[in-house]
């Protein structure tokens, strides 16, 4: 939070505030990583020391290559620098190896592929619409997004803790979505490409893309009333976008599909042999499902209607679950969690194809396919929550409703984030983080919008509040109890099932306001 | 936005930074048969918890007073004893008495470093945020930056969470002492200033500018009736204070001696390794150590020192403001840190200075982000240098002083001295030092920081000597 002084060094604040957050990132390098550290120290070696045919068929180490090629350049590219630390980590066999200066180098290569984030983050706060302007700094808009984006909870502890590369992937979403609200499609849809071709989870959030595109830059012209004028089609702008998609993805996947490893590459990008849910579920759709399934199975033998016998012994908890069986309720599969993710997305999207509102209603619609598909998706992972909440972050500043679900999303998603971080070193972080995003989240929406009444029901607050009493539940007080040996899932589960339900609430809570604007923008026109 | 928020926020960056400059690693750290600080602290938990209070500060079979013999006052000694009972809870492997020499261990770690942030948090952050919230002048704004840059000082972080030591708990309590007289409860602040005193000694760096500012106000006050009354008071208080705090030792004389033989260890020199302070610069030129005995080495820097501080203190008597004070403070702790006997440079707290010794630790990562989030953070919250000049340089004496330097300078020279110390890092850390002057780099930076601490020294003596009599400066 840089105090400006003096309103003259108006510009100075973006820099200050991100160079101060990159600093603090450098102060965490020793803190404990994942095996994400592990994962793409072997990707390094893979790209630099095999030949590109041999990328995806590489499986000496147990972290295959699992994202598209053009992270895999990515990956090359950075392997060129590596060189000049330590070549140990560029040698395939050399599992597992953390060199000082291999941690040194695979942080800082973080650190600076955020620039791509900064960068982004500063084209979305030009993007925000301020209605009067405010004379503290503190106190407009664009100030606070650049705060809940730079210092964002959930993308500080993944990127520079847990250890991943999402500031530099949500930088060309961002960018994406930057470049759309600025009404330059072309561009952004160039963006997109880049970063679908980085990281297929992107693939979410595509359909918003594909139907916003369509309808608003494919077709030109509306009529007077606001639907479309199907009259108005335009074949070039049409293949103006398919020339800039197809030679993204030619660019990334050409080489493949020419030595015909388009399958394998395929097969390691979609890997369904895993589970509904991951060890720790994720706070979606399927963790209440499942915990529906297992109080009816445990009521059902309770009375008597089931037998012990035949329910199936899936374990819940530990390891990465391969198959799921269900007891009482029935199992889903992958097609039928992709069915539903559809059916959740298809009333935004129409939305979107009706009565587009410009690059606003395309971002409404983007952050509801996200967190759509964050709720019904197939093994989907809790970080994924963040494709939601950072886009979010840009309606939030603007709108008082949005803002209230924002907050509810936000901190309901970054608690479920906490469990990432397990190790006692790293509690006080995680914590001192949490409070210093969450406090200034709430107190700076609530400047925001202070004369428009309260930002959060009451219960709302009270659920948020609970968070707390979750917290020091699974970490204090659990782990002292006598279950702690004997059920050792149980934090994981309450922390799971409780952030679901909020997770759950924003969704809904978000699509009642996407259809009441919808409803009230029809007897406007009435 | 709300002061409490605001306040908050600071706060929890303040102590988000401390924790993660607290990953790196510590002195001495795997490095057989002394190890560094980090092991005289756990050294010290493991001979106060086995040991009587009267072997603590001899030299017996159990304890060897070569391997880190304590060397502090007694309230240091009851805080590693409580630390101690702590660890045994935990683990009473780490204060095993002669097996637990050297211990390592990440939980090991993880459990000192807590209890230096146990200690920043009971102790020196509230007084910081009450110094901040009630005894600076200027909009809530200013008070949240001037809060902001004290917790950040990369000085007292990197010495206290990287090197390590607990000088967060003195510093503290000296501000807890700062606080009282500021807030016109002499008794309570003579009292949390003498706590400091006891707990290190170096804390009688600012001891002389308490004396004066105190006598100073009875004097005003009548030195019959109400004068009178409130110098017995703090005397009343300070020697209670002082005598609960050695009582254990006050039964045999030669306990009392032999503690303070210890920390006052006049037979060591006149400096030990490169220290930024007059007599380390002067050996440059003239080989004092050599050609002076020990003993008038000691009474050398004693008259010097003496002769340093009379200005003053003087002035202080003379005119006992908050303000004269506050200069007091700054100008005692600069006198006895340039001229004084047996200085370390941690006594100056200065993050340039630390720089062989933060290298020495491994800590060149954490100092460098510190350093540079200090400098980004200070040019933008504090936008007129001199504003700051007063709160900053008050705290402890210790001051990154190129930052610092009076506006009246010619503000090109912040900018030479910022450009020079950065060369000066980088140069010790990248280049080898010729083959001839080994200690090449240390010699470079002591100096250069000797020459702006002397400098600065001259300036706070001339700023306070030179306050007109009825001016009432406030802040």
């Amino acid at each position: 939070v840089a105090v400006m002084a003096a309103p003259v060094e108006s510009s100075g604040w973006f820099p200050a505030l991100a160079i101060a957050v990159s600093l603090l990132k450098c102060l965490f390098i020793n803190a404990y990583h994942s095996t994400d550290f592990e994962v793409h120290r072997n990707w390094l070696a893979i790209t630099h020391s095999l030949p590109i045919s041999r990328w995806y068929y590489e499986n000496t180490s147990e972290w295959t290559l699992d994202y598209p090629p053009l992270f895999a350049w990515f990956e090359y590219g950075l392997s060129q620098a590596a060189v000049h630390f330590d070549r140990g980590m560029l040698v395939v066999e050399n599992l597992n190896y953390a060199s000082p200066a291999t941690i040194l180098f695979q942080r800082l290569s973080v650190v600076f592929a955020d620039l791509v984030f900064i960068y982004a983050v500063k084209e979305c706060c030009t993007t925000v619409r301020e209605e009067k302007a405010a004379k503290d700094l503190l106190r407009r808009p664009c100030f606070v997004l650049a705060v809940l984006l730079l210092w964002n909870f959930g993308l500080f502890i993944v990127d520079h803790i847990h250890f991943q590369y999402n500031g530099f992937l949500f930088g060309f979403l961002l960018l994406s979505v930057a470049r759309h609200l600025q009404a330059r499609h072309l561009e952004g849809a160039l963006w997109f490409s880049i970063v679908l071709n980085l990281k297929h989870i992107n693939l979410y959030v595509a359909p918003a893309y594909g139907i916003y595109l369509l309808r608003c830059f494919c077709f030109t012209q509306d009529n007077t009333d606001g639907s479309l004028r199907w009259r108005s089609f335009s074949p070039v702008r049409l293949v103006s976008l398919g020339a800039v998609v197809l030679s993204v993805t030619a660019a990334s996947f050409g080489p493949f599909v020419a030595m015909g490893q388009l399958p394998q590459v395929l097969s390691r990008l979609f890997p369904f042999k895993r589970g509904l849910c991951h060890a720790y579920w994720a706070p979606n759709f399927w963790a209440l499902y499942n915990v529906l399934d297992k109080a009816l199975s445990m009521l059902g033998v309770r009375l008597g209607l089931l037998d012990v016998a035949g329910l199936p012994k899936a374990s819940m908890t530990g390891g990465l679950v391969q198959e799921f069986q269900h007891a009482v309720l029935p199992s889903v599969s992958p097609p039928t969690a992709l069915l539903c993710t559809l059916l959740a997305m298809l009333p935004a999207l129409w939305c979107v194809w009706r009565r587009p509102c410009g690059g606003r209603g395309f971002l409404r619609c983007l952050v509801q396919c996200a967190l759509a598909s964050f709720m019904f998706s197939w093994h989907v992972h809790e970080k994924a929550v963040l494709l939601a909440v950072l886009p979010l972050s840009i309606l939030a500043v603007e709108s008082r409703r949005d803002a209230g679900i924002f907050l509810m999303l936000a901190t309901t998603g970054h608690y479920s984030l906490f469990p990432l971080l397990f190790t006692p070193a790293e509690f006080p972080i995680k914590v001192l983080l949490m409070l210093l995003f969450t406090i200034y989240s709430f107190s700076a929406l609530r400047n925001l919008f202070s004369g428009e009444g309260s930002l959060l029901h009451p219960l709302e607050a009270l659920y948020l509040l609970g968070l707390v009493a979750v917290e020091v539940l699974c970490e204090v007080v659990f782990p002292l109890s006598p279950w702690q040996q004997t059920l050792p899932f149980v934090p994981l589960l309450v922390t799971s099932v409780y952030c679901a339900l909020g997770v759950s609430y924003s969704f809904v809570r978000l699509y009642v306001s996407l259809l009441t604007q919808e409803v009230t923008e029809k007897t406007k026109r009435l | 936005m709300e002061t409490c928020t605001l306040v908050s926020m600071s706060i929890l960056l303040g102590v988000l930074v401390r924790w993660g400059v607290s990953f790196n690693s510590y002195s001495g750290a795997g490095k057989p048969p002394m190890f560094g600080d980090y092991e005289a602290q756990r050294h010290w938990q493991e001979v106060t918890y086995n040991l009587p209070i009267q072997e603590w500060y001899f030299n017996t079979t159990d304890n060897d007073l070569n391997y880190w013999g304590l060397d502090y006052p007694p309230l240091t000694a009851f805080h590693s004893l409580l630390c101690a009972h702590v660890a045994k809870l935990i683990n009473p492997e780490w204060v095993k008495l002669l097996g637990s020499r050297g211990y390592e261990s990440p939980a090991h770690k993880l459990f000192m470093r807590a209890t230096v942030l146990a200690a920043d948090l009971l102790v020196y952050i509230p007084a910081v945020v009450l110094y901040c919230c009630y005894l600076t002048n200027g909009s809530t704004n200013k008070k949240v930056g001037t809060l902001l840059c004290i917790l950040l000082y990369p000085g007292l972080i990197l010495i206290d969470y990287g090197h390590f030591q607990y000088n967060g708990l003195s510093l503290g309590l000296t501000l807890w002492g700062v606080l009282g007289l500021g807030l016109g409860w002499d008794a309570l602040g003579s009292l949390a200033f003498s706590l400091a005193l006891n707990y290190k000694q170096m804390e009688l760096y600012h001891a002389l500018p308490f004396f004066c500012y105190l006598l100073g106000k009875c004097a005003r006050q009548g030195l019959t009736g109400r004068g009178l009354f409130s110098l017995v008071k703090i005397a009343v208080t300070v020697l209670v204070t002082f005598a609960l705090c050695w009582l254990p030792f006050l039964s045999d004389p030669e306990q009392a001696l032999q503690v303070l033989r210890r920390i006052f260890p006049v037979a060591r020199g006149l400096f030990e390794d490169k220290v930024a302070n007059a007599w380390c610069s002067l050996n440059v030129l003239i080989k004092i150590r050599s050609i002076l005995s020990s003993d008038s080495q000691f009474y050398l820097s004693f008259a010097v020192t003496l002769l340093a501080i009379t200005p003053s203190s003087l002035k202080l008597l003379k005119t006992p403001t908050f303000w004269q004070f506050k200069l007091a403070l700054v100008n005692s702790s600069l006198a006895f840190f340039l001229f004084s006997y047996q200085v370390h440079e941690k006594s100056i707290l200065l993050a340039a200075l630390m720089l062989p010794l933060l290298l020495k630790d491994g800590l060149l990562m954490p100092y460098a982000v510190t350093s540079l989030a200090f400098l980004v953070l200070s040019t933008h919250l504090l936008s007129a240098l001199e504003r700051c000049t007063e709160a900053q340089l008050r705290l402890e004496g210790y001051r990154r002083l190129a930052a610092w330097l009076p506006a009246w300078l010619f503000l090109s020279q912040f900018y030479s001295s910022l450009v020079l110390m950065v060369g000066l890092s980088v140069a010790s850390v990248a280049l080898p030092p010729p083959a001839g002057l080994p200690d090449l780099f240390p010699v470079l930076v002591s100096t250069f920081s000797f020459l702006h601490f002397l400098g600065t020294f001259i300036y706070f003596n001339i700023v306070q000597l030179s306050t007109p009599q009825g001016k009432q400066k406030t802040l």
